[in-house]
């Protein structure tokens, strides 16, 4: 009883404040799905936003276009960073933590301004172009990269490569170093050994990196806004534009809804493969 | 031989990948020692005066200030809340625990701009208006996730035979968690804090939701990126909050690695 008493005394306030304002409002959000406009009652309901969405192929190309351009920069992400991954922890020795720390550094800096950075780089007077334009490379005034899906690309992988490496550097870290020697004196080459042996035990770091790049990219407004331009834009700034120049609240609450049944389908399935919520209990 | 070459070849890779991811930053550092509003090549001098400017500069300062509040209020709530949450669930076995923990960890995955848009309209229809509290909210509760994993790890890091002993000697069980496991975990709750605290300071996307007329440094930044003019003060509050910034992680790795080494000495 005793003990009973103590678990609610600890349990109550997190899981009052995780539902009052976590659980209720998706909740809300799911019956503002279904309200007339904005402004005005709640009753009575309607499905007039679910026919607009049903009825608009933009929305779903939208979703299609913003989910092939989070995969793209997960897995670039995963690609750049996996190498650098396995040269710190075989490679590097007790050096390996300031190397990753000084990698990771520009992850701690303002995300806005890091972006904002990007455009500077990527502009028709910008760094890159100056240097090809130098370099003799390209003709002054040829198409600048700034303003595309290709910017939202580039500047998308660069923001998330600190947080591919993380996870990677973790699972290679886990690595017994003495099965590498066991393959190797087994007469595996070295290529067989990463084939065979480390990439097998690295795939969940992989996994993670992978998971916790493509989900907050799927949501993402603010870098396509900054460097996207028309074309550059993605699923998250459809949400954003209902909110805050459409003044179309329901609208806006059913994309979110869509993107959040999304995402939770996919955590859903990812967690049955890697557990990432397991912490043990120790009674 | 062949080891030599691949040790090369990593070494170039690394230092490439970290020019980079190094190379933004950088610029901003040295635009906001040059001397024009423009942000392009070539530079045109050096001078000191976006700094000198920031210095006066109201609204922007103010904007620091409202950020450095919500993160410290929404950093200890987070705390708070997270560590009951860290301790229920690695010392108590008990029905609906995977359930609690599985809705607590959730934030971590949906996107802010799903939580921004459901917690504004949340708030609208309890008619609460908007404000920095609303922001402080929204930054706790994303926050949770963060700290509980992290201190339900240096939980699960020690044997509750510490606290046993404790109680057997005639402890309460409030006095043993205030004596025994706080002080342990102590390296843990301020890492989660510092975590929690930068995590606040620079986001962004929930914030531009919850935002009412007191804006966050983010949420000002942001309103000032149309404005070509202001964006080398915009830069030069950059570089000082990456220094900033880069301090409280340095001093946040160094309490981790407190933790670990005790961990370590425990012979766990």
């Amino acid at each position: 009883m005793e003990t009973k008493r103590r678990l609610f005394v600890l349990i109550a306030p997190p899981a009052i404040v995780l539902a009052l304002f976590f659980l209720a409002p998706l909740v809300i959000m799911l019956l503002y799905s279904f309200k007339d406009n904005t402004f005005g009652p709640l009753l009575p309901l309607t499905f007039k936003h679910y026919i607009t969405f049903l009825q608009t192929p933009s929305f779903f190309r939208l979703l299609l276009d913003s989910s092939k351009l989070s995969f793209l920069t997960a897995i670039i992400s995963i690609i750049l960073a996996y190498p650098v991954a396995y040269f710190l922890v075989f490679y590097t020795g007790a050096r390996r933590v300031i190397l990753l720390t000084l990698l990771i550094l520009p992850a701690w800096t303002s995300f806005l301004l890091r972006v904002l950075a990007w455009k500077v780089i990527l502009g028709s007077n910008g760094l890159l172009n100056q240097t090809l334009i130098g370099l003799g490379l390209i003709q002054e005034g040829a198409p600048v990269l700034l303003y595309s899906q290709s910017a939202v690309l580039i500047t998308l992988v660069y923001v998330w490569i600190p947080f591919a490496a993380l996870p990677l550097f973790a699972a290679m870290e886990r690595i017994d170093p003495r099965l590498h020697e066991a393959a190797q004196d087994l007469g595996a080459s070295p290529g067989q050994t990463f084939w065979r042996v480390t990439l097998p035990l690295t795939m969940p770091g992989v996994a993670s990196a992978f998971f916790f790049v493509f989900i907050p990219t799927l949501g993402e407004w603010v870098t396509p806004t900054l460097v996207g331009g028309v074309t550059g834009i993605m699923y998250g700034n459809l949400i954003q534009d209902q909110f805050a120049r459409a003044l179309n609240w329901p609208l806006g609450a059913l994309l979110s809804l869509v993107l959040l049944v999304l995402v939770a389908a996919f955590s859903y399935v990812f967690n049955r493969f890697i557990p990432i919520t397991e912490v043990p209990v120790s009674t | 031989m062949k080891r030599e070459f691949g040790k090369w070849l990593g070494w170039a890779y690394y230092l490439a990948l970290l020019f980079f991811l190094q190379l933004p930053i950088l610029l901003l550092i040295i635009f906001s020692f040059n001397d024009s509003v423009l942000l392009v090549f070539p530079l045109k001098g050096f001078t000191l005066d976006w700094y000198r400017q920031l210095l006066g500069a109201r609204e922007l300062l103010n904007a620091a200030r409202n950020s450095l509040m919500v993160g410290l209020i929404s950093s200890a709530v987070a705390t708070g809340l997270g560590t009951m949450g860290a301790i229920a669930i690695s010392r108590y076995n008990f029905p609906g625990r995977q359930f609690f923990l599985n809705i607590a960890t959730l934030p971590l995955v949906i996107p802010y701009v799903v939580l921004g848009v459901a917690m504004l309209i949340l708030f609208q229809a309890l008619g609460i208006t908007l404000s920095l509290w609303t922001i402080t909210i929204g930054h706790a509760i994303i926050n949770i996730p963060y700290v509980m994993l992290i201190v339900a790890a240096r939980l699960s890091g020690f044997a509750n035979n510490l606290e046993e002993a404790a109680m057997d000697l005639g402890a309460t069980y409030w006095g043993t968690l205030m004596r025994i496991t706080l002080p342990i975990s102590a390296p843990a709750l301020v890492a989660a804090f510092l975590s929690s605290f930068t995590l606040s300071f620079d986001e962004f996307s929930l914030a531009f939701f919850l935002a009412g007329t007191d804006n966050t440094l983010p949420v000002y930044l942001y309103s000032q990126l149309r404005f070509p003019n202001r964006l080398p003060l915009a830069i030069t509050t950059a570089a000082v909050v990456i220094l900033v910034s880069v301090a409280i992680l340095l001093v946040s790795e160094w309490l981790r690695r407190l933790g670990v080494e005790r961990n370590a000495r425990q012979g766990r």
